[in-house]
């Protein structure tokens, strides 16, 4: 049944965020690396140009320019695609936000397989390992629109270092109207005791659908919404673990060092329980529509559901059980 | 120093000999901390003595230091992080902290940290040492005086070997284009880097053309004349709509004969017996 829902890509809400913050706050600075038109930060340069420093194609020199404005009490906003906001400048993100704890929010689009058409050299399936791996680094993965909107508006009001991971590819906007992010809280989309669902950005409307699909087959389901995927929700992850004995987490992202591991992590020090990580397999994405490469790659609805059921199979928990 | 005069771009005339004598102090302390902590970087920290005396006690940083965060005091960012030592010999005799701390260089629960971190130390105003970022960090600090309409200044070190980081010219396009003025980079060059001399390492050729045409207004001085540095600096602050730089042609390790250019003085402490012979030299005790 398609869904009739508007669809809006998280780096449209946060254009949109980021100007109504500007609004409310004078020292909310932006900087962008060239690509104002495509991270929609154009929205808040146009409204504020004075608060607005375009700094070329130099992420390394954006970082540390944007931690030298955070150290005379300015909010800063640094944004570029993920693979180069993270990655080119991951040392400067290191020394220059993590270790001074800058107050500045890194908020990086185009990020993971649906980037799409680009392909694999802008498709960055790592930055959610070597962000969270930081210390003082907050890491943030918002599902849609409205959760963006909320996750921009919470991150600007915590100092410190943050960084915000956004897509270009449009989903429904999913999440109920009265949806509330909270910094470091999953949150619980569905009830459910034969097994958890964990996504986080795009992927966490796949696991709803995949959770209804797998309601029709009679498993329950449960779904967390892992926006946050530092500090992780342990409460949430806990309860799962005992609750479902089963966990199966999607992200578009490599299976190695992201949102899996953050929850096998946890689960494995807290209440041991099997984690099925669905992500990139160690290996490189390509050029395609982005909902063409999650289905491709495994990573959508369909692919979710049948690894939650071999999973329950697995333990002997399975529908034919 | 103090801030005593509002007029912040007032020309500043310091009595150079006041100016040598204080260097000199500084370089005893520099020589003594690193042959105590047994590791650390002496041709750099004492090859810019001069340069940063000047700065420091010639009355162009405004500055308090019984008020570390007071919102309108100049910045200073040591890019090249790890000639650190005469950083921290300079803070604490402008009295941000106690000169006996000085001894505590590198070792486990210091103040004063292998290269510069502003959680531990008074006075510094970011964390560097990794080449090429803290000029970013400093043109970011330029820039938010401009967003927040204060007339601070931010002096920036680094250094010939500094400048074979793209991120250095990332920044000097980044601050011509943004016509940030209130930015004055001050480079050590002296022509020797920690694997041998710049020439043969990776030649920088002429950095006062690379900068002027990066847009820069760029001055070469000799990095131990201090009449020539002050005047350099004064000049600096009357440069409108363009960043300025500071060529400072030095000598590594200098006065310290056994230690002038010798690449290996980069980075290598003095022993006892090399402070003791140094010290000599330096006429101090």
């Amino acid at each position: 049944m398609p869904d009739d829902r508007p669809r809006v890509a998280t780096r449209e809400a946060y254009g949109k965020a980021l100007a109504a913050l500007g609004a409310e706050r004078s020292d909310i600075v932006v900087l962008d690396a060239d690509l104002s038109g495509s991270t929609k930060t154009k929205q808040f340069a146009t409204a504020f140009p004075d608060r607005f420093f375009n700094m070329g194609v130099a992420e390394a020199n954006m970082i540390g320019t944007a931690a030298g404005l955070s150290f005379s009490g300015l909010t800063v906003f640094a944004s570029s695609f993920a693979m180069f906001a993270a990655g080119k400048a991951f040392e400067q993100v290191r020394q220059e936000v993590a270790l001074p704890r800058a107050n500045v929010k890194i908020c990086a689009t185009h990020a993971g397989i649906t980037t799409g058409e680009d392909g694999a050299s802008h498709q960055v399936l790592e930055d959610i390992a070597i962000m969270r791996v930081l210390p003082e680094m907050r890491v943030i993965v918002p599902a849609d629109g409205l959760e963006t909107e909320q996750a921009i508006a919470a991150v600007a009001a915590v100092d410190g270092p943050c960084y915000v991971r956004l897509s270009r590819l449009k989903v429904p906007m999913f999440l109920p109207a009265d949806y509330r992010f909270e910094l470091g809280k999953a949150a619980l989309l569905r009830q459910g005791k034969d097994v958890t669902l964990v996504g986080t950005g795009v992927t966490t409307y796949q696991c709803v659908l995949a959770a209804e699909q797998l309601a029709s087959a009679g498993i329950r389901a449960r779904v967390l919404n892992m926006a946050t995927v530092k500090p992780i929700d342990t409460d949430a992850l806990l309860a799962a673990a005992r609750q479902t004995g089963a966990i199966v987490t999607v992200e578009e992202h490599q299976r190695i060092g992201g949102l899996g591991s953050a929850v096998a992590e946890t689960v494995s020090e807290l209440h041991p329980c099997p984690v099925v990580r669905l992500g990139m397999n160690d290996r490189f994405g390509e050029s395609g529509p982005g909902d063409k490469l999650l289905e491709h790659f495994g990573l959508s609805a369909p692919s979710i559901a049948r690894a939650a059921t071999d999973l329950l199979t697995r333990l002997g928990r399975g529908p034919d059980a | 120093m103090i801030a005593t005069n509002l007029d912040r771009n007032a020309p500043q005339q310091p009595d150079p000999q006041e100016l040598a004598a204080i260097a000199k102090e500084l370089r005893a302390d520099v020589l003594k901390m690193l042959n105590l902590a047994g590791s650390g970087h002496p041709g750099g920290s004492l090859g810019m003595a001069d340069v940063f005396t000047t700065l420091w006690f010639g009355g162009h940083m405004h500055v308090d230091p019984s008020k570390p965060d007071w919102a309108d005091r100049d910045r200073f960012v040591l890019s090249n992080g790890h000639i650190c030592p005469i950083l921290y010999a300079i803070l604490a005799r402008q009295g941000y902290f106690a000169r006996d701390e000085l001894w505590t260089l590198r070792q486990l629960g210091s103040s004063l940290q292998g290269h510069p971190d502003f959680h531990f130390t008074k006075g510094v105003d970011c964390c560097t040492g990794s080449l090429g970022n803290g000029v970013s960090v400093g043109l970011g600090m330029a820039m938010a005086a401009r967003v927040q309409g204060r007339d601070y200044r931010v002096y920036v070190g680094s250094s010939d070997g500094e400048s074979q980081e793209g991120q250095v010219w990332e920044m000097a396009t980044a601050a011509a284009h943004h016509k940030v003025d209130n930015l004055t980079l001050m480079v050590d060059w002296n022509g020797i880097q920690i694997d041998g001399y710049t020439k043969d390492v990776m030649d920088v050729r002429d950095l006062a053309t690379k900068f002027e045409a990066f847009g820069w207004h760029a001055q070469t001085v000799d990095g131990h004349d201090i009449g020539a540095l002050n005047d350099a600096l004064n000049t600096a602050k009357t440069v409108q709509g363009r960043p300025q730089v500071l060529l400072c042609r030095t000598v590594l390790g200098k006065p310290i004969s056994f230690m002038e250019n010798q690449p290996k003085y980069h980075g290598v402490a003095p022993s006892d017996e090399e402070l003791a012979a140094a010290l000599v030299e330096l006429g101090a005790s």
